[in-house]
């Protein structure tokens, strides 16, 4: 009683205000607002605001981190740093390009084109990880998935037959990985390493032996988008414009992908089977005892996470740039990766690295398509964007990421 | 299982997963140098029957277009010839000739040898310490930037001094950037293969922001193409075999088997080595046994790093001089680093060994040394990539080992030969 009637008090109302937590939420908004000050509409053409507001925000976060709140305090630093280096990068540019850059409905669907492949290999790997099975291969399942999802569509003539073929030589791959992880209780990183070699040899060679220097076929049976006609008449007119510029016609496996998130979450926290991988990447000797089996779980979790990977691959080759050339994923694998890592080895955590690593590349990609300014080359640097932010996620500066604990142990049965 | 019978060793519980250092101590003790022969016996017949179903050819006839590629026939080619001896204009008697097609070929091998032996060191040196270097390329471009941008500055020094400021740059400039890495480790324990494969990708695109369109570091007279400017004459490697002019071979592969020197003297005549391999053996009872982990792991790092680094830059003096876009986007020598010290067991010997072998193999499979004829080049480079796959996977299980050494073991005349 006493303890609430003194929270009426000015004093504790500041002393609320002024918490840790609170100083370090700011400190994240203020971060944003850095960037977003040189973003459209705004538009700030001058460095002293967003530098400013940078490390305000920067100085909220070391504060709040020194009492104790890690997680916000962290977050409010890197995002006043982002802050200064997005708005310094984005004002090389000029304020016309910009105009054209940021058509956030386009640069919404551009992201979700980025993040797709990403979500379904991390969805993937995030089901190898929780099973405690380390997953770097899923860059070279990736890859294989983009080959044989073309080749497929060019044998059968639909995308369906190329999916299905994407996916079995996903999954096959992972089955190697699988094999030397699980029952050969190989080093898990040095066995993924070596699917990644494989992965990039065979399609490669199988590239080359049949298709040579013509590359695939311009008339690939692409993935087809989906078109959603009522939404542009969604009221406001903007929001409605928005919406339908975003999500008007993507395609269709971005919407697959989308529809996994919730399925994945669900499979994985809500269901006996999650709970089995849980357990197995957990601990696995607790799980043996009470009748599960370690090597099957891990086998089929391992073998899934190919699968998905490859789906992700699949786009790539038949939904983003309808061909296929050699290491297209060009390290994409290894983003989801981080990704996962990222969003701490869930669902939704992940998408949320995902996009916003998807964000970065649309950025990196469309800022200097359309630039004409001298310092074109500035935006390159966007592209270093999810790879600092993972750096710093595991090292565990905006909270630490905390793995399965049987993650890259192999299990061996008594 | 003849587990299960033995009581397990007091030390460690049944959870407790050897290290990779660990794990690569048994395979010396377990098959020494017949396994990793083995290994890559059967990655090259598995290769073969590739060639054989794809192509329907004679896989022998093959490699052997592949061999004669890689200038090593060079040595059996022996006859009658003369040698220039170093510092005079005078001629003596020679077995080989050195003037021979194969003998330029067996030049651009030993090119290719000799970034090979340093990423491969790179990896070596922190796997004795129990850490896998995945960083390689990232460390490999960061001395190959740090090399070129040295090497354009300073154009009036001497020659040596040049090139020796040059190397050790790079060689710095790796060290730090595989320092990091070292340091996440050594202070919050983030996984060196995650941080140093986000340190590959910030290093791919920090140099390709430098070399590319507008960069910093692109050539002001070529506005049309993303390259650097050539580095100074005085900071180019000296060529000691063949023609300057048709990228003859530098002195670049001297240092390397220099570095191969220090890599064994460090880690077998030192306490540093001795520190770093007890850390990679059981990091556990390093600690217990007084020796901080966390320095050796970031000491460890960063000298894996130097290895790596010092690559990128012989590679920048010794023979391409500048670097552009196309070459920054596609460095793999890092990867192939890690096969290159795996199949070599993490030693100095092995390590030169495996360099040859998949150096031989990069420039035996090249479009410039191979008949298309025979084998298509391009299927040909990606041959190598399915052998190094296939020769990682095997090292990697050393389980078919473990197998073959316990079925060699119920064999009576090898258990004889045990209890002498």
């Amino acid at each position: 009683m006493i303890a609430r009637a003194e929270g009426f008090e000015p004093r504790t109302v500041l002393a609320r205000i002024t918490s840790p937590r609170m100083v370090g939420i700011v400190g994240i908004a203020l971060g944003v607002i850095a960037f977003w000050l040189a973003l459209p509409p705004v538009t700030v053409r001058s460095a002293p605001a967003p530098i400013a507001l940078g490390i305000l925000a920067v100085a909220a976060g070391i504060w709040a981190f020194a009492r104790g709140e890690r997680h916000v305090g962290g977050g409010a630093a890197v995002a006043g740093v982002v802050g200064i280096v997005g708005a310094l990068v984005t004002m090389q540019s000029t304020t016309a390009n910009l105009k054209d850059v940021f058509v956030w409905s386009a640069l919404a669907a551009a992201t979700l084109r980025y993040a797709t492949p990403l979500t379904f290999a991390a969805i993937g790997g995030m089901f190898s990880e929780r099973s405690g099975v380390v997953n770097i291969g899923l860059e070279g399942m990736m890859l294989m998935g983009a080959f044989f999802g073309a080749w497929g569509a060019d044998k059968t003539g639909s995308w369906v037959g190329g999916l299905a073929f994407g996916i079995a030589a996903g999954g096959a791959l992972a089955l190697v990985h699988a094999v030397f992880s699980i029952h050969l209780r190989a080093d898990q990183i040095v066995s993924g390493t070596a699917v990644n070699f494989l992965a990039l040899g065979i399609t490669g060679y199988i590239y080359n032996d049949v298709y040579g220097n013509n590359g695939t076929p311009n008339d690939l049976p692409a993935i087809p988008d989906v078109n959603i006609g009522f939404l542009d008449s969604i009221p406001p007119h903007a929001l409605g414009n928005f919406l339908d510029g975003a999500f008007g016609s993507l395609n269709l496996m971005i919407w697959i992908a989308l529809a996994l998130l919730p399925v994945s979450y669900v499979v994985m926290f809500r269901t006996a089977v999650g709970l089995r991988i849980r357990s197995v990447g957990e601990h696995p000797r607790a799980a043996d005892t009470v009748g599960i089996s370690v090597y099957g779980t891990r086998y089929a979790a391992v073998t899934l996470s190919g699968m998905l990977a490859a789906m992700g691959g699949v786009f790539l080759s038949l939904g983003f740039v309808n061909s296929f050339t050699e290491n297209m994923t060009a390290g994409r694998g290894f983003i989801a990766l981080a990704a996962l890592i990222f969003g701490g080895w869930r669902p939704f955590g992940a998408f949320a690295a995902c996009v916003l690593f998807g964000f970065s590349s649309a950025l990196a990609q469309r800022l200097p398509d359309l630039s004409t300014s001298e310092s074109a080359a500035w935006p390159v640097l966007f592209q270093t964007l999810p790879y600092v932010l993972t750096l710093i996620a595991v090292a565990g500066i905006i909270g630490r990421s905390i793995p399965p604990a049987a993650v890259g142990r192999p299990y061996k049965k008594q | 299982m003849t587990e299960a019978s033995k009581p397990p060793p007091p030390a460690s519980s049944p959870e407790t997963i050897p290290s990779v250092a660990a794990r690569l101590a048994f395979y010396q003790r377990a098959g020494g140098v017949i396994t990793p022969l083995l290994t890559a016996v059967v990655a090259f017949f598995i290769a073969g029957l590739v060639i054989l179903v794809t192509t329907h050819k004679n896989p022998l006839s093959t490699y052997r277009a592949i061999f004669d590629g890689t200038g090593l026939n060079w040595f059996f080619h022996v006859g009658s010839h003369s040698i220039g001896l170093p510092f005079s204009d005078s001629r003596v008697w020679f077995p080989w000739d050195t003037g021979s097609a194969a003998a330029m070929n067996l030049q651009q091998t030993l090119i290719v040898v000799t970034p090979l032996i340093l990423t491969g060191l790179a990896v070596a040196f922190a796997f004795r310490c129990g850490l896998f270097n995945i960083g390689g390329n990232g460390q490999y471009t960061v001395g190959a930037v740090v090399a070129v941008q040295f090497g354009i500055w300073f154009a009036g020094l001497p020659g040596p001094l040049h090139v020796l400021l040059a190397m050790a740059a790079a060689t710095v400039a790796g060290a730090m950037w595989a320092g990091i890495a070292g340091l996440l480790k050594a202070t919050v324990g983030a996984h060196e293969v995650i941080t140093t494969i986000m340190l590959n990708w910030i290093a791919l695109w920090i140099a390709s922001y430098l070399v590319g369109f507008g960069g910093p570091m692109q050539d002001p007279r070529q506005i049309s193409a993303p390259v650097t400017r050539q580095i100074a004459e005085s900071a180019k490697l000296k060529i000691f075999w063949g023609n300057a002019l048709l990228q003859g071979l530098h002195i670049g592969i001297v240092i390397a088997i220099f570095a191969l020197f220090v890599y064994w003297i460090v880690l077998n005549r030192t306490t540093l080595g001795y520190e770093v391999k007890a850390v990679g053996f059981n990091p556990e009872a390093a600690r217990y046994g007084g020796i901080s982990v966390a320095r050796n792991y970031f000491l460890a790092m960063a000298i894996s790093g130097a290895f790596a680094g010092l690559a990128g830059a012989i590679d920048i003096l010794g023979w391409e001089f500048n670097l552009d876009l196309t070459e920054v986007q596609s460095v793999q020598i890092g990867f192939i680093g890690i096969a290159v010290a795996l199949l070599g067991r993490n030693t100095a010997v092995g390590v030169f060994l495996s360099a040859i072998l998949f150096g031989a193999l990069l420039t035996g499979t090249s479009t410039r040394n191979l008949d298309p004829t025979i084998f298509k080049p391009e299927l040909a480079g990606n041959l190598t990539r399915i052998i190094q796959g296939l020769v990682v996977l095997f090292v990697g299980a050393d389980l078919i080992i473990l197998y073959l050494w316990q079925a060699r073991r119920k064999l009576p005349f090898a258990r004889k030969a045990d209890q002498r």
